[in-house]
């Protein structure tokens, strides 16, 4: 059973009325139902890449936050052979919000980080809504120094609302493991590319988004901080949230205008929930493909593209 | 006296009542005790509140004039930036708060960049200034604190930030975020260089700021109870609907778990960045291979003894009672003068700094 989207609503009542007819047609072949289904299915379709097709931000949000979004998890299991999991910062623990590990991407050894959000109650909770502690960011490090020492691609999947803020977390110090995890990411001779798979959030996200490339799927968003966090700063009212989302300019398409990111990856019609195989895939191609255009730089070339690649930016808007 | 305030008009009673606010621009009241310090006072101790030693909030132009020998620097102009590029408003037009904040605080956004000497060293320096929008991080305070860190480098000079924040600038949007990469990459070359990074913690250093190049300095230096985080106390209490622990997120709690070096009186203040700078550049003349083979040893330099039998809690209740750390000190006991030990040939040109004598006035 899908679960709709508030703004989804005309589409899934048509879509119920889709089922309700199937039922009612699999006893007797009733021509004239069966044509009524077709005209109903096709207008369900068009209704959707209409809606698709001019999403706003706050409906960017919510679609970037749908639990049935593919996670970072998924994005491993579909793309990259011989995974193995690597666990634990060798400070003081192991933190699933950020998961990493070995593994063949299209030939190549790669180490892959991501944030991960869970999929049931019970994951949301292992993995903390995606939602990283200081050890986690710690693990990243660890894991981005052991791919530079073997020379191996980094691939991060961002995919979080922000670092986990928590008395344990700021006693174990989050602003400095995430300063240092920035720090790492420009420090690597080996290629780094991220896509931001759902919800870039803040300083959680750019700890591990600092790459060579920055790819983005067509629904996601990448922001200073939640729409909410943000609206209770400047508004002083989580209420606001919708007005935050609105002018911060968040969405895929404001960021490849701002010159933030490189790439957007197109999404299926109708999400990348819809047709979760089918973005994978996509996903896949165009990691391979900017992996590819750095083959044969050197790793001071790669450290040089990654530091001239953010310190050009914003100054020509 | 009740049945006069009941006839008299407002107007009058107020000349009745005795007790009276004073005026704002003569008074200034503690934000430890409460109690109402002189602004002239205050000023000369160094914003400091002799009443509690409340250390109170300074204005990025005070501190760099607090910093440098006799208070004189140039001011290093920072590049501009485009303006507003989310055409932002939140209430208010994002454009009309920069001019405000402009005129309220003379300066042309959040970060002002000095260059002098210390005790006859040359220094470049960066202060924030909270009086500018939180001193929030955007594209000019970034621009900024990484021109002050190139600008650095250019020099061979060491480098000074006053850290004071509220994290990143929200009406910037992700061009705000943006800003914790482009300083780290500033960070990165003054480190590449073998220039000593001092980061001083000033009250509040937070978001951001904290989770970027204010947490990557060689050598930390924390102003007491000043509130160092990276989420405020306050999301923290919304998130988990608890009471926070007494003295969280102050300097004294980092000292106590091992994000700072050191907690230092403001009186004291320029005496320890003088000798941490001193001693951290007296290794600076070597060839780059014997400087390789000093990198053991700099970790002990920065302070780092691992292996202290001290435990956290230890730390935190000698650093609150502080007598050590937080009183100030009579002149004759301060750190001395090094003027005389200033090195020269270490492969700057040597000549004396033209920059150092103008007045820190513009």
């Amino acid at each position: 059973m899908r679960t709709y989207i508030e703004f989804e609503k005309p589409i899934a009542e048509l879509e119920a009325k889709v089922a309700e007819l199937r039922s009612l047609s699999s006893d007797g072949s009733n021509v004239s139902i069966a044509e009524e289904i077709g005209r109903l299915e096709q207008k369900a379709k068009q209704l959707l890449a209409e809606t698709y097709a001019k999403l706003n931000p706050w409906q960017k949000t919510m679609v970037a936050r749908v639990s049935e979004r593919p996670h970072c998890l998924d994005y491993v299991g579909g793309l990259i052979e011989d995974f193995t999991t690597l666990a634990g910062d060798r400070y003081y623990a192991e933190d699933a919000a950020i998961v990493g590990g070995l593994g063949t991407f299209r030939g190549r050894g790669v180490m892959v980080i991501g944030h991960e959000k869970g999929h049931d109650t019970e994951s949301r909770i292992k993995h903390n809504f995606g939602m990283a502690r200081p050890e986690g960011y710690r693990k990243a490090v660890r894991l981005m120094e052991m791919a530079d020492r073997f020379g191996l691609a980094v691939i991060s999947l961002v995919d979080t609302a922000g670092a986990y803020p928590g008395v344990g977390a700021e006693e174990r110090g989050q602003a400095e493991a995430i300063a240092r995890s920035i720090d790492c990411c420009l420090s690597l001779g080996v290629p780094m590319v991220t896509v931001i798979i759902g919800e870039g959030g803040s300083g959680g996200a750019i700890a591990i988004a600092t790459a060579n490339r920055i790819l983005m799927l067509e629904h996601s968003i990448y922001t200073v901080a939640s729409p909410e966090a943000a609206a209770a700063i400047l508004w002083r009212d989580k209420g606001k949230a919708i007005d935050a989302a609105t002018s911060m300019r968040i969405t895929a398409q404001d960021l490849m205008d701002l010159k933030v990111i490189d790439e957007i990856i197109p999404e299926p019609v109708g999400g990348a929930h819809r047709d979760k195989a089918e973005t994978i895939s996509r996903a896949g191609a165009a990691i391979e493909k900017a992996l590819k255009s750095f083959d044969g730089l050197s790793a001071d070339e790669l450290r040089e593209h990654r530091a001239e690649r953010f310190m050009k930016m914003g100054r020509s808007i | 006296m009740n049945w006069i305030n009941n006839v008299v008009p407002p107007k009058i009673r107020s000349l009745l009542t005795t007790r009276r606010e004073p005026p704002d621009d003569f008074w200034r009241k503690c934000g430890g005790c409460g109690q109402m310090t002189d602004k002239k006072a205050l000023e000369q101790n160094q914003f400091v509140f002799p009443c509690c030693n409340h250390h109170d909030r300074v204005d990025a132009k005070s501190r760099l004039k607090l910093l440098f020998d006799k208070g004189e620097f140039t001011i290093v102009a920072a590049p501009e930036v485009p303006l507003d590029p989310l055409k932002f408003r939140d209430g208010k037009r994002y454009t009309d708060r920069l001019k405000e904040a402009k005129t309220k605080t003379e300066l042309t956004d959040a970060v002002l960049i000095g260059e002098g000497t210390l005790d006859g060293r040359p220094i470049v320096a960066a202060a924030q200034d909270f009086r500018f929008m939180g001193g929030s991080l955007g594209m000019a305070a970034g621009e900024a604190v990484a021109t002050a860190m190139e600008h650095a480098v250019d020099k061979r000079a060491p480098f000074i930030l006053f850290a004071a924040s509220g994290g990143a600038r929200m009406q910037e949007g992700i061009l705000s975020l943006m800003q914790m990469p482009r300083t780290t990459i500033g960070v990165r070359r003054l480190r590449a260089a073998r220039l000593p990074y001092i980061v001083v913690l000033t009250d509040p250093t937070t978001g951001g700021v904290t989770a970027s190049y204010a947490m990557l300095g060689d050598v930390h230096i924390a102003e007491p109870g000043a509130l160092i985080c990276f989420a405020g106390p306050r999301v923290i209490e919304q998130t988990i609907r608890e009471q926070l622990p007494e003295g969280f997120q102050r300097a004294e709690y980092l000292l106590a778990h091992g994000m700072v070096d050191m907690v230092v009186h403001r009186h004291k203040l320029r005496e320890t960045l003088s000798r941490v700078v001193r001693v951290l550049g007296s290794g600076q003349g070597d060839t780059s291979g014997r400087a390789k083979g000093l990198r053991g040893a700099r970790g002990r330099a920065n302070g780092h003894f691992n292996g202290s039998a001290l435990d956290g809690k230890e730390m935190e209740a000698l650093a609150r009672e502080g007598n050590a750390l937080i009183e100030p000190v009579a002149d004759e006991e301060r750190f001395p003068s090094r003027k005389a030990d200033v090195r020269t040939g270490r492969g700057d040109d040597g000549k004396p700094k033209s920059g150092g004598g103008a007045k820190g006035t513009a």
